[in-house]
Formats: structure tokens, sequence, C-alpha cells
């Protein structure tokens, strides 16, 4: 029976526009819309398994942010045991080695045979949390994960590297491991099943104190690219924009 | 604190990879304006060789048999001595599979600031792209404790980091103590009906196709344009298509005389595998999505608008 924690936590939904604080050098947090980063979905998804092939107890742990509470509930409509969430200050954003240190101290406790979380997320910019909460607990970390086995002491993990070669590891736990997509694609929950649960099951929240940021990129600076070229556009509906890709692929002698 | 520049190479199977030399290409940038030297750090066993054209001003290069092949332990095992003891400005490591099991590590072990995701030099800075490509930030060196730093692909080329005469080497001490990671074995990527990296015409998807059922809409394009499809991570991961069929940083790299790219943001890690396509014609509904800033054409249109006006003006054409 394995103990397994997973790490999650929300992050800027890309497809919005996204803008830079006053402070010019952090994102606006005012407007980003959140969802949950899409690697922590795929840790949460290969922790779950872990526990339907084999048994064991799913603990999520997640910063408090706008939408965390609904995605708790969506964890724990997928099969998550346990809910906890971290409160204290983040409004303004706090950087991976702060909510490492953060996520370390609550998973301490839970005395876990195995960490998940996602290998990335799109804001970070001091690393992954993955390799620092593994070392604030002592533990050894491995990323770029895509299948995770446990038998007894161990826990084979398939690593990956470019073009689709894959190198089987073997980790001693207890282990943290960066989920880069779990053996299964995330299921999806009917909305039903999470109303259910915010009846039933109940999140732990747990204070955080001050956090100690050391470690964190000392950033100047924050701002939205500019291309030095950008594409030329064809402008029009689709018919037009049709009949304009036609022209370039016969210029390009492609028909 | 000395003003040098690390490289941690990275090799696997007896092949550096292009990354190493475009970090080296990046470390060069950095010396210039730390004052410092380029200096290659190469672990591994019986793998001196490897060093030959690295674009350095010397080589350290540590042996051991537990690091013939990368694992994670062994490797900042390697790191920790050597960075506590040569104390150098910044350490580089590629944002990968090898590089970032190791740096976020180190930053914790020793107490280091990390910087991940940095794609450019600017003025002794560390120019990172985050968020998908949507937002740059700028990043400084510690004046006190050396600046650990993963590097993307994306503002150098590995040319620019590959050198004619080979490097001076000095080895050193390695000592690592029972290692918790082992590599089993590997097992190598399954066998592709098309090899998307040989082919002149490229339709792409990413997550923008919705369901794998809208796939056909992608192929019958394909098959206009004498082409075959390929796809970013995400429809990958949904297992619409095979792994073989994925492009950018952890599927293949391509370079087709079109690219048309359906629904695909342009997330660093998707452009490193297709930035050198000879076309890339980009259909989004987002303007700010940052494909369209590599692109040679681009449409800010809902790619299921377009598609059959395309597939009804190709079929007439
Ligand atoms: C370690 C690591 C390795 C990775 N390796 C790879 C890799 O090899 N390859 C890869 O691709 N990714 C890789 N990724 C993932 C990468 O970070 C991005 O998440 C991914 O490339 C995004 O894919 P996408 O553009 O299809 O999806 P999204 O970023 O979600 O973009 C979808 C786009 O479709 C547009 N869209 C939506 N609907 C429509 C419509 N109807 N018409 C027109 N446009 C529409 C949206 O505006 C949006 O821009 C990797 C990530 C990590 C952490």
């Amino acid at each position: 029976m394995t103990n397994i924690v997973v790490l999650a936590k929300l992050v800027p939904d890309l497809v919005e526009e996204l803008e830079i604080a006053e402070s010019g050098t952090a994102l606006d947090m005012e407007w980003l819309r959140l969802i949950i980063n899409e690697f922590d979905n795929h840790a949460t998804e290969q922790a779950i398994i872990l526990k339907e092939r084999s048994g064991g107890e799913v603990t999520v742990i997640a910063p408090e942010a706008e939408g965390a509470n609904e995605m708790l509930y969506t964890i724990a409509a997928k099969g998550a045991d346990r809910l906890i969430m971290l409160k204290g200050d983040f409004e303004d954003g706090i950087n991976n080695h702060a909510l490492a240190r953060a996520f370390a101290g609550a998973a301490k406790e839970l005395k876990p045979d195995l960490v998940l979380t996602g290998v990335q997320a799109n804001d970070d910019l001091d690393g992954s949390v993955g390799p620092l909460v593994a070392e604030y607990l002592g533990m050894s970390y491995v990323g770029y994960i895509s299948g995770v086995s446990v038998s007894g002491e161990t826990v084979v993990a398939r690593k990956e590297y470019p073009g689709g070669l894959i190198a089987e590891m073997e980790v001693t736990l207890p282990a943290v491991l960066g989920i880069q997509a779990g053996e299964e694609p995330p299921r999806y929950v009917a909305i039903s099943k999470v109303r259910q649960m915010m009846k039933t099951a109940t999140i732990d929240e747990q204070e955080v104190g001050d956090l100690d940021a050391s470690g964190g990129a000392m950033v100047q600076r924050m701002y939205v690219p500019e291309a030095a070229e950008r594409a030329e556009m064809l402008e029009g509906d689709e018919e037009e924009v049709a009949a304009r890709l036609v022209e370039i692929f016969k210029e390009a002698g492609l028909v | 604190m000395n003003q040098d520049i690390f490289v941690v190479v990275e090799h696997l199977r007896g092949q550096v990879a292009d990354i190493s030399y475009i970090m080296l290409a990046a470390a060069r940038d950095l010396a210039q304006a730390t004052g410092g030297e380029v200096v290659a750090v190469l672990l591994g066993h019986n793998a001196q060789a490897l060093a030959s054209n690295l674009a350095a001003n010397h080589v350290l290069y540590g042996d051991h048999s537990s690091l013939a092949e990368f694992t994670s332990d062994a490797y900042t095992q390697a790191l920790a001595g050597l960075l506590s003891k040569e104390a150098p400005r910044a350490a580089f490591f590629g944002s990968t599979s090898i590089g970032s099991d190791v740096a976020g590590v180190l930053s914790a072990r020793l107490g280091l600031p990390l910087v991940s995701s940095c794609v450019q030099i600017a003025d002794g800075n560390l120019i990172s792209q985050i968020c998908g490509g949507k937002i740059m930030a700028e990043s400084a060196l510690s004046d006190e404790v050396t600046t650990l730093v993963t590097v993307i692909p994306g503002g150098y080329k590995p040319a620019q980091g590959q050198a004619q005469t080979s490097p001076a080497v000095t080895t050193f001490e390695v000592s690592i103590a029972a290692p918790r990671v082992s590599l089993k074995q590997y097992i190598e990527p399954e066998v592709a009906d098309v090899d998307i990296s040989a082919e002149n015409v490229l339709i792409a998807v990413g997550r923008g196709i919705q369901t794998e059922d809208n796939l056909e809409l992608a192929e019958e394009l394909a098959e206009l344009l004498g082409g075959v499809v390929c796809a970013s991570r995400p429809v990958v991961d949904q297992g619409w298509l095979p792994t073989a069929r994925m492009v950018g940083k952890s599927g293949k790299s391509v370079k087709p005389k079109l690219y048309l790219a359906l629904g695909i943001s342009g997330a660093p890690e998707h452009v490193e595998g297709m930035a050198d396509a000879e076309m890339i014609i980009a259909i989004n509904m987002d303007p700010d999505a940052p494909i369209f800033d590599i692109a040679t054409y681009g449409a800010e249109i809902d790619l299921f608008d377009l598609i059959d006006p395309l597939l009804e003006a190709l079929e007439g054409a």
C-alpha cells in the first residue's frame, strides 16, 4: 500500500491575454484566469491509477488561489482521499522556492512513500517545484516521467528523452517524481460528482506562515515579447483566407 | 566566487546533445559581460572524447563508473562538490530531461538561486521565456553566489557553440555515495508508420482541434496537399496520434517545406521542433498566440470555419 502525495497548483490560462503588474516585475494577478497546471493534472491521474492498481491513499496539496477549492473537489471526485489547502500570503504570487518549502512542510507530516507533481508549470521562473521539494524532504527526484510502477521499496519510472526514447529508472522510495504525462489521459468527472464532493469532502486548511522565498530569480523586468518579424497576416473572411492560402501553396509549388 | 560561466554538458548514448552547444554559445555571451571564462563540465565514464569540439576555454572532466549513464542522483552528487569548490559566477544546465533533474536539487541543496527557461543573454542579464512564450522575464545574476540557470533553445544555434580545435581538458575528482536512482534499461521509440522528419508537407494539429474525430479534417487537408498529419504534445497525450507524430522538445524536429499549424499556440517546447521549417502558416483565433511570431503567414480565424472552404478551394485548384 502506497501513501501518495500529489502537489498541484493553478497557473495562468494562456488563452487569455496576460498583463504585467504595475511593479513591472510580475504578472498582474488581478485579471488572470487560473486553471490547473496541466502536468499536475497528469500527476493526479497517475496517482489515482497507482491507487486503483495496488491500493493506497492519495492526498492532494494545493496552495490557496481563485479556483483552488473547485480543483481540489474535482480531484476528490476522481478518487483522491484527502485534500489539503495551504493558506498564506499568496495574492501577489509566490516563487517556487517559497511554494516548495510550504509543500515540503505539509508533505513531511504525511510521511509519503511517493510524491507526484507536474514536471513543469507555465509560470515557473525559478525551476519547477518537484526537485526543490525533493531536496527539502531529503528524497530523490526524477522528472520527465510518463509511467510509474511501484514494487516494494522501489519504483520504476519511465523517463522521457527526446524523440520518444524512454529510460527506465529505478528509484528507491521515498521519492519525488516530476510527471510529464500519466499512463492514461486525465479522466473527466461529471459536474454532479464534483458538486457531491463539495458537500461531503472536507478541505483541510493549513496556514503556512511567513515563507522563505530565497533561491528565486532576481527579476528586473517582465514584458510581453515583441517579435522582430511577425507573420504576414491574411485578412478577410474564411473564403478569402482559403483563396489566398491556395495561391500561396501554388507559388510554393505545392499544388 | 570567480567570474567564470560553467556549462554542464549533456550527452546521451555517446552523443553530445545540441543543447550543450547552445549553452556554450550563451555562456560565451555571459562570460563577455562578467569578464570570466567559459568552462565546460563533462561528466561520464570513459567519455573524455566528447570534449573534442566544445567551444569552451577549458573542460573539467569528471569520470566515475556511476556516471556512465545519466541518473539524477549521481550527477547531483558529482556537481554539488564541484560547484561548492569552484564557485563560478553562473552554471548552465539544459532545461531538459537531464538538466532539469539536477538544477533544482542543487539550488535547494547548496542554497543557490535558480533561473529557469533562459533563452538569451542581454547585457549580462538572463532573459527567460515563460507562460508558453507569451511573457519574457529579465533576471540579474547574484553578486554573492553562483547563479544556476536552465537554458532553452531559440536564442543561439548549436554551431555557435562548436569549436574546430579541441579545448584543454583537466580532470577532477568525483565521489559518489550509494546512488538511490539507477538506469534499468533504455526502451527504443516505437517503430513509426511514417517519418514526419522526412516529409515535405506537414499538417500540424494542436489542442484547438478539440476532438479525435476532428483529426479527419486534417487528414483530408494532408491528402490534398500530399503531406501527413503531425501534432503538438497535448494531442498525443490524449492518445489521438502516436508519439512518432509529435513535434517538439520531447518529439521530433522537422524542417518541411510547409508546416501548416492548426490550433497550435506556439509554446517554446513545440517551436523548438519546427522553427526551421521553410514556410510556417499558422491558423489561430488568438491574436497574441506566439506562433504568429515565428510564422511566415498567419490568419486569426476559427480553424473550423476555414477548413471546409480551404478543402473546396484545394479541390478546385
Ligand atoms: C518538458 C516538456 C516537454 C514538452 N514537449 C513538447 C513537445 O515535444 N511538443 C509539444 O507540442 N509540446 C510539448 N510540451 C508542451 C508545451 O509546453 C505546450 O503545452 C504545448 O505545445 C501546447 O500545445 P498546443 O499549442 O496544441 O495547445 P495550447 O497551448 O492549448 O494552444 C491551443 C491553441 O489553439 C488555439 N485555438 C483553439 N481553438 C481554436 C480554433 N477553433 N481555431 C483556431 N485556433 C484555435 C488557441 O488560441 C491556442 O493558441 C512540453 C512540455 C514540457 C513541460
